[in-house]
């Protein structure tokens, strides 16, 4: 079969406008980047100049005289200038040679931003392994087997969904404080072992799988959570996948209970650590965006291997997290 | 399927429930009992009775924060419904680079609320922000923009707007593929315009989307909170950005006046219960079912 040839003044005008739509996307990430490799004089330039490639060149790959001869003045010109800071006449920071990652070295000198990165990583992969683990066993359960109150079961499940976060924050702070797991890293993993929302999620999959596969393997002598592991978990990789990297994300980006379940800087988690990086560091913009620059680079390159799967599987449930 | 009924399925169950009723059921209940108390977390809960809710009626920092969150739902929510859908109906053209466009509209939807809500203060920022760099250049005027009690507010919901754009636009997407080519086929040989197939097929047979992501959105919008949090701290300029859940927020966690916050928590609950109850059996009347 063959298509009508495109209208082509009709195709640049979506064309137009989508790229348009894609600068205002893109456009805070690029100025975020740029930013973080920007000396403080760079980015503190007042003015209606827009730069948007840093100065990358740094006094320490140049070679020719020239520059080292505005190096050694310029280093000439910190020496006097902390000495009238010493004795007094001058008062303020010091300026000295800026290189290309020095933000970054900043940020991490004022936060461990890599014990962060750890505690991130090992509270996301908890929750996302274990809740896959326990949602897919009661998934199973709804989806094979007759028990007695299961569709009362069932709604009383679907309802917690409707329940509001703020709402359960506070109560449950205090349960965690009773039970003195305030500033543990249980708190941040086990109340997020339990979701509703996966729970529906891989019933809907499940019911899908044909029902002769468990009466047959049943006759053969397979018990129920053979068949759970050897035969149900095997043929549901996909929606497995799917629901591993949506609660991979939403631990990864969650804020506002780590804020409050813990204030131990060793356990504290990236999204915490960035908010109060960001009350520290003031109006230093170029280690501020350095820092949001690592927090959201891991999740940008998970992002682009596992695009297809993730934005297919959006679209296939339509439903938010 | 199994056709014996019998308890044994429970154990599969014992990990959620266990963690269910601990961290969801029981706190909703618990919750309920503290509003009636006053309690600092440190000494024993003082049992008040309807007095938190009776002294939330007479706070105007409450109403204030009440009119902010409306504020902020009524504007957000259309504007982000209707960007969403102009982009999902541009990407729903024959058009090369559908999965770059596709791609790149999504990414701030997977970036945390934290990260770039520090980009976005910067971009706001009054003397070395972007945006009023951009304004200097066209000789317009530069603003405050995140200090004034003016812009503050819509300064957030542009930044909402942006963030949340690219997850609406994918459901619009799966909605607008759902509906038969044939119908606009039918349509193009009657002669009818790209407006007239938008109004007389698209607009009806996307309504079940349309009504999915403006129920979504409004409960969302209700609950805005990291991004007022991180670019408006206290409450932004004259309280102006002060909303719901952060004033819940500083009651709980600043304050400890742990009764009055849950006290608010419960005012907000009923309130989206009721936007949605409303939502469910008025709006859904208009709702093309097929």
């Amino acid at each position: 079969m063959k298509f009508p040839r495109p209208k082509q003044p009709f195709h640049i005008v979506i064309h137009a406008c989508l790229i348009a739509g894609s600068i205002f996307m893109l456009f805070p990430f690029i100025w975020m980047v740029s930013t973080s490799f920007k000396s403080e004089d760079e980015i503190l330039k007042t003015g209606n100049t827009i730069v948007l490639m840093p100065d990358l060149v740094r006094p320490s790959i140049l070679n020719n005289d020239a520059d080292r001869a505005r190096i050694q003045a310029r280093e000439k010109s910190i020496t006097s200038y902390a000495q009238a800071v010493a004795s007094g006449t001058v008062s303020g920071k010091t300026e000295k040679p800026f290189y290309m990652w020095d933000n970054y070295r900043e940020a991490g000198a004022a936060q461990p931003f890599y014990r962060y990165l750890l505690n991130t990583l090992l509270v996301s992969i908890s929750i996302t392994a274990g809740s896959l683990i326990f949602a897919s066993l009661a998934a199973y359960a709804f989806a094979f087997f007759n028990f007695p109150f299961k569709d009362k079961l069932f709604f009383l499940m679907l309802g917690t969904m409707m329940l509001p976060q703020q709402a359960l924050l506070i109560p449950d702070y205090i349960i965690l404080s009773r039970i003195g797991w305030i500033n543990t890293y249980m708190a941040l993993i086990v109340p997020w072992l339990a979701s509703a929302y996966s729970i529906f999620f891989l019933r809907q999959f499940f019911l899908q799988l044909p029902k002769d596969l468990f009466d047959a393997a049943v006759i053969d002598g397979c018990t129920r959570l053979q068949f759970y592991y050897k035969i149900v978990l095997p043929l549901s990789k996909p929606p497995m996948v799917t629901l591993g990297i949506f609660s991979f994300l939403a631990s990864w980006n969650s804020f506002v209970w780590p804020l409050i379940v813990t204030n131990d800087t060793g356990l504290r988690v990236i999204q915490v650590g960035l908010s109060y990086f960001s009350n520290e560091a003031g109006t230093r913009w170029g280690p501020l965006m350095a820092a949001s620059t690592m927090t959201i680079l891991p999740l940008v390159v998970m992002y682009f291997m596992a695009q297809r799967q993730f934005v297919e599987s959006q679209a296939m449930t339509g439903m938010k997290e | 399927m199994n056709k014996r009924s019998d308890w044994s399925a429970y154990w599969y169950f014992v990990p959620v429930f266990v963690i269910m009723f601990c961290f969801q059921v029981a706190p909703i209940f618990y919750s309920l009992a503290i509003s009636f108390y006053r309690w600092d977390l440190i000494g024993s809960p003082e049992w008040v009775g309807v007095e938190n809710f009776s002294r939330l009626f007479d706070d105007p920092m409450f109403y204030k924060s009440l009119w902010n969150t409306l504020y902020y739902a009524m504007v957000t929510v259309p504007l982000s419904i209707g960007a969403a859908l102009s982009v999902a109906l541009l990407l729903n053209n024959p058009i090369s680079g559908i999965g770059i466009y596709r791609t790149i509209y999504f990414i701030p939807v997977i970036t945390s609320i934290n990260a770039v809500a520090i980009v976005w203060n910067f971009i706001y920022h009054p003397d070395y922000g972007l945006l009023n760099k951009l304004l200097v250049i066209m000789s317009i005027p530069p603003q405050k923009w995140l200090q004034d009690p003016f812009w503050a507010m819509p300064c957030i919901i542009l930044m909402s707007v942006w963030k949340g754009l690219g997850y609406n636009v994918i459901i619009f997407l799966a909605g607008l593929q759902n509906i038969p080519k044939h119908l606009y086929e039918a349509a193009r040989i009657d002669g009818a315009t790209r407006l007239q197939q938008f109004r007389h097929i698209t607009w009806p047979l996307l309504s079940p989307t349309t009504f999915f992501v403006f129920v979504m959105s409004v409960i969302g919008s209700f609950q805005v909170f990291s991004q007022v949090y991180m670019m408006t701290p206290r409450g932004g300029p004259l309280k102006s950005t002060m909303v719901i859940v952060y004033y819940l927020y500083q009651k709980a966690f600043e304050k400890f006046e742990f009764g009055y916050a849950l006290a608010i928590a419960f005012v907000l609950f009923i309130m989206i219960f009721g936007v949605t109850l409303f939502n469910k059996l008025y709006l859904e009347k208009k709702v093309h079912y097929s």
